[in-house]
């Protein structure tokens, strides 16, 4: 770029730079994290929000579509009640973490002791150009918790993360690393009002060692007038198995990303997601995953039900390395289109440099199945419960997946409350 | 209690006619066979009476305890006792069988203007009539329908069909996939059903099930009409000569 042009923000961008130089002293982290967010912020300067020209954004124009971005803010919020009953929480209220409690076997502390070390700079960096996300949350970011599960350790109670935000912004981090053969299951739970609109980015990084077994739900409620960038970062040791589950059920402008390493031999990946679209809402979910080495396998299924104008996306990328002979990589997306106005764009890549490999990908849009709404309404029942049955079915099928039986009631029953205020 | 008069339906929004000027009458307390050639038009009679809306009916008219059906929905026909156990049961993935048993129990007595069922009872209710069916409990948990072997999906209709109560039963090649002891479980699940105030028709190839639920009467279908009608002697009769006699002397 000529450095005598001064480029051109919109109203948004600026106010992104404008909030950064408003806090700029306040910001946690020493003089090494304090470079590292003056070079994101200069770099977010330079770049802009995205635009449908760059590829990893060709659905999701933040430049357009980022209207407005409301003030740093540290309003008070409440934690909420735990998911399911037998939990260790652990809130991040507006961007700020509380005192983590104990769990046996798992080290906690929050991201912002990293900042105040400079442990965190090195993180402080994107992925590559069009990691908006990576540069904006390393930019603003203030805390979070960092888990480590020590080896052979099973966490039996479930950990849930909750950010927890009521307008304004927040931006948190949460590493999190599980040691050989360790099994836990976490919860990142996003949680906005309704009230007042709120911005937010959180980036999730998860580590997983050799044998490890790690389930990772991302819940995703936010208000209706949010706009919420999210990011999971995730390597697979050998003979791991990450089940990564994903919820959307909230917000006004959702881009969740999920950048997958399958990096260890015998290891299994496997994502199952739930957007739940409704009023003028856009909702992103944007894969990569990678096949870097022999004899991994992966399964990814999106599921999709869209009402009112809500547009949804998803971009699902694999890559199978040369070297990753005997990968077998299958994706689905389906979506339920229950009104004209709204669409959902699916986008399935594959990208194979391996020859003796099973990949398979497919998109479906459909309707509800005429034959099954007639079997369920011969049996007396009306026909919007009969529908209502049949769209929380094409979800639930899903979420009768997971093995903790409280958690898939908990989930029905969220699914349930969501189409019955929503359909 | 049905009365089907000069009945003529087709395949909604084409010119193909399947049911063609059909008649039937069957009485409370009674138990009608229908027979006939594959394609005769059993199902679609039945879907008919179901209120499925890929047929629509061009002529006559059908008659439940005096009130023509016709205009009612799907739901509203079960809501008034009309139940169809159907010869492809459907697989509904992500609706467990427990919680469909419960919605179209609950959805029938609210219809009705009855107080819902209590968690408990109706538990109770469904281990009970799942123990007389010998419907393993675990399969209640599955899916609806997903996964169960031909002859569990029959048990599975008639399981429904006790615990709802119908007053009219259509049960369409019901038979067809039970094995030899499901056949007896099923038939002895429909005669328990049977009563004064309570039809049953029982659409079927076969004159083996027609040794264990005994019809009041056989009607034989061909081309959408019934061109036949007798006492369960008739079953015989077709079960020794076939279809051929009967077609051409109504020919
Ligand atoms: N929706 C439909 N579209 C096209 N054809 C249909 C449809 N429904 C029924 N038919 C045709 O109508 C005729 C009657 O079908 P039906 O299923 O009622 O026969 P059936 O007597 O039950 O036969 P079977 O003994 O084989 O079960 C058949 O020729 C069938 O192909
Ligand atoms: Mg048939």
């Amino acid at each position: 770029m000529d450095m005598q042009t001064k480029p051109t923000h919109t109203l948004a961008e600026q106010a992104i730079i404008d909030g950064f130089l408003a806090r700029v002293g306040d910001f946690p982290g020493d003089a090494s994290v304090t470079s590292a967010r003056d070079r994101l912020v200069s770099e977010f300067r330079a770049g802009g929000l995205p635009t449908r020209r760059m590829e990893a954004w060709h659905y999701t124009d933040l430049k357009a579509q980022m209207k407005i971005v409301p003030n740093m803010d540290t309003g008070l919020v409440d934690a909420a009640r735990p998911l399911v009953g037998a939990s260790t929480v652990l809130p991040v209220l507006q961007g700020s973490a509380n005192a983590p409690q104990a769990v046996e076997g798992c080290e906690i502390w929050p991201f912002m002791d990293m900042l105040a070390s400079g442990d965190a700079a090195k993180l402080l960096r994107t992925r590559g150009d069009d990691d908006v996300i990576g540069r904006l949350n390393g930019a603003f970011v203030t805390d979070g918790f960092c888990l480590e599960v020590a080896d052979d350790t099973v966490i039996a109670d479930i950990i849930e993360l909750q950010a927890v935000q009521n307008g304004g912004q927040a931006h948190t981090r949460f590493p999190a690393s599980f040691g050989q053969n360790s099994t836990a299951t976490v919860i990142e739970r996003h949680l906005g009002s309704h009230e007042r609109s709120g911005f937010s980015s959180s980036i999730s990084s998860v580590d997983l060692g050799a044998g490890a077994e790690v389930t990772w739900i991302i819940v995703q409620q936010r208000g209706d007038k949010d706009q919420h960038l999210g990011q999971l970062n995730a390597r697979l040791g050998a003979n791991s198995r990450l089940n990564l589950f994903i919820v959307n059920a909230g917000g006004k402008l959702i881009r969740q990303e999920i950048h997958i390493e399958v990096a260890g031999e015998g290891s299994h990946f496997n994502l199952r997601t739930i957007n739940l679209l409704a009023g003028d809402s856009h909702t992103d979910v944007t894969l990569t995953l990678g096949h870097d080495v022999p004899n991994t396998t992966s399964s990814e299924i999106v599921r999709n039900v869209v009402l009112d104008r809500a547009r949804g996306v998803f971009q699902g990328q694999i890559k199978v390395a040369q070297a990753a002979q005997k990968t077998d990589a299958q994706m689905a997306c389906n979506t339920l289109l229950l009104s004209d106005d709204g669409e959902f764009a699916a986008k399935p890549e594959l990208e194979i440099f391996a020859d003796d490999v099973v990949c398979a990908h497919g998109a479906t849009v459909i309707d509800i199945d005429r034959t099954q709404l007639f079997y369920l309404m011969a049996r007396g029942i009306s026909e919007s419960t009969a529908r209502g049955l049949l769209v929380n079915g094409f979800v639930d099928e899903l979420v009768g997946e997971l093995e903790n039986e409280e958690l898939v009631g908990v989930l029905e029953t969220m699914i349930e409350q969501w189409l019955a205020a929503h359909a | 209690m049905l009365e089907i008069r000069n009945l003529h339906a087709r395949i909604t929004g084409t010119e193909t006619e399947i049911i063609r000027g059909l008649n039937l009458t069957v009485k409370a307390g009674e138990v009608a066979a229908i027979m006939g050639p594959n394609g005769s038009g059993k199902s679609t009679l039945s879907y008919i009476l179901a209120g499925r809306s890929d047929y629509e009916v061009t002529d006559g008219d059908i008659l439940y305890n005096g009130e023509s059906i016709l205009e009612l929905e799907p739901s509203e026909r079960a809501a008034k006792g009309i139940f169809l156990a159907f010869q492809y049961p459907v697989e509904i993935p992500g609706v467990a069988t427990m919680q469909f048993l419960k919605v179209a129990m609950n959805e029938q007595r609210k219809a009705r203007g009855e107080d819902e069922l209590k968690t408990p009872e109706f538990i109770r209710l469904v281990k009970e009539a799942a123990g007389d069916l010998k419907i393993d409990p675990e399969m209640l948990k599955r899916p609806l329908n997903v996964g169960f072997s031909g002859g569990e999906k029959k048990r599975a209709e008639i399981l429904q069909m006790k615990l709802l109560a119908p007053k009219l039963c259509v049960l369409d090649e019901t038979d067809s996939g039970l094995d030899i002891d499901a056949l007896k479980i099923v038939s002895d699940g429909v005669n328990a059903l049977r009563s004064p105030d309570r039809a049953v028709i029982v659409i079927t190839h076969y004159q083996r099930l027609l040794e264990y639920i005994v019809p009041d009467s056989v009607h034989v279908l061909y081309k959408g009409q019934v061109i036949k009608s007798g006492d369960k002697d008739l079953a015989l009769e077709l079960e020794a000569d076939g279809y051929a006699q009967i077609i051409e002397a109504a020919a």
